[in-house]
């Protein structure tokens, strides 16, 4: 009667554990596996963004982001990323068509604008510090370095990255684990500039406004 | 030889094109430069400011994750998608959640009328 829900599974009596499974997708598992570190680093920032809405309008007599924030470094350190996060994904896509030559140049272009974004960075960091107004004055500030550095650190890593890219394309070529990191730094790269994006939003524009 | 075709079936699973890439640019920097212009001459007040803007980023985020990162285009169980709308809800909670909480702490220990204290 219920003989046809029945599934007669008969398991292979010796299994060849030593060949790799033909049906095994290991460009989707290891993408899966970065895409996991990749949202579980969403929620890190998450924290972090929250912690600045709770904590920016407790200033302590100091300055507040309207007077602190310069509104066109700012933007010019958005453009300096969305530039490099498009020139990251035509590094791929060269890589794609086969064209080493064309990916290597891209991927020098993106280290170039990254460099660039995290000098304003930093020079913005030290601007702060010189005057006087440094993570130790109040709340607002602590919280501002600490989302704002995260970052600039996630950064740092991606240059490092890209830099370690660049050696691999030059010595290995275009290789199935070469592309397979360059898919991945690439997603790194989108990811860091959709972060900004919140952070150009929220902390900039909004602190001024 | 074998690995030349496994980096080309490597190649089908990575869903960019050139088209992708240019829309996801230029809606970005439409919207980036707007947002900045918007802010810095102060068109609006500043209430409508923040709504603008915000609604903004948020527009400029689904469109980088559509282009850029290609959510929703990998192969039939989309695990991506799957992970990332679980996120999302984690994400909600923890910001919902938090503001809630801290703004409601806010309240209680600075209340706005100061002059009429309320004892329940």
């Amino acid at each position: 009667m219920t003989d046809s829900l029945i599934v007669h599974h008969t398991p292979e009596p010796h299994p060849d554990t030593g060949r790799p499974d033909p049906h095994q997708d290991y460009f989707s598992m290891r993408f899966i596996g970065f895409w996991v570190y990749l949202m579980t680093d969403c929620i890190l920032f998450t924290t972090l963004f929250i912690t600045y809405a709770v904590l920016h309008t407790n200033t302590f007599g100091g300055p507040s982001g309207k007077d602190l924030f310069e509104l066109k470094l700012a933007f010019g350190e958005t453009m300096a990323l969305l530039f490099s996060s498009v020139t990251c994904g035509l590094a791929v896509l060269a890589a794609v068509h086969q064209r080493l030559r064309a990916s290597l140049v891209w991927l020098g272009v993106t280290i170039t604008l990254g460099l660039s974004f995290l000098t304003m960075e930093l020079w913005e960091f030290h601007h702060f510090y010189s005057m006087g107004h440094s993570w130790r004055e109040s709340a607002f500030l602590s919280s501002f370095f600490t989302l704002v550095g995260t970052h600039g650190l996630h950064i740092t890593f991606g240059l490092t990255w890209a830099g370690v890219m660049v050696g691999q394309l030059l010595y290995h070529g275009l290789t199935v684990d070469t592309f397979r990191r360059l898919v991945l730094f690439s997603l790194f790269w989108h990811f860091l500039d959709l972060i900004w994006i919140f952070i150009f939003t929220f902390v900039y524009l909004m602190g001024v406004i | 030889m074998s690995e030349e075709i496994s980096l080309n079936e490597e190649k089908k699973l990575w869903h960019g094109t050139y088209l992708s890439y240019g829309i996801g640019f230029f809606v970005s920097l439409i919207f980036t430069s707007i947002s900045f212009l918007l802010v810095a001459f102060q068109v609006f007040p500043p209430e409508v400011l923040i709504y603008t803007v915000a609604s903004f980023a948020l527009f400029q985020a689904v469109v980088q994750l559509i282009f850029f990162l290609h959510l929703g285009q990998e192969g039939k169980p989309h695990w991506e998608t799957f992970i990332f709308f679980f996120m999302l809800l984690i994400l909600l909670i923890i910001a919902v959640g938090s503001l809630w909480v801290m703004n409601d702490l806010n309240e209680r220990m600075m209340p706005k009328h100061m002059t009429t204290t309320h004892h329940d």
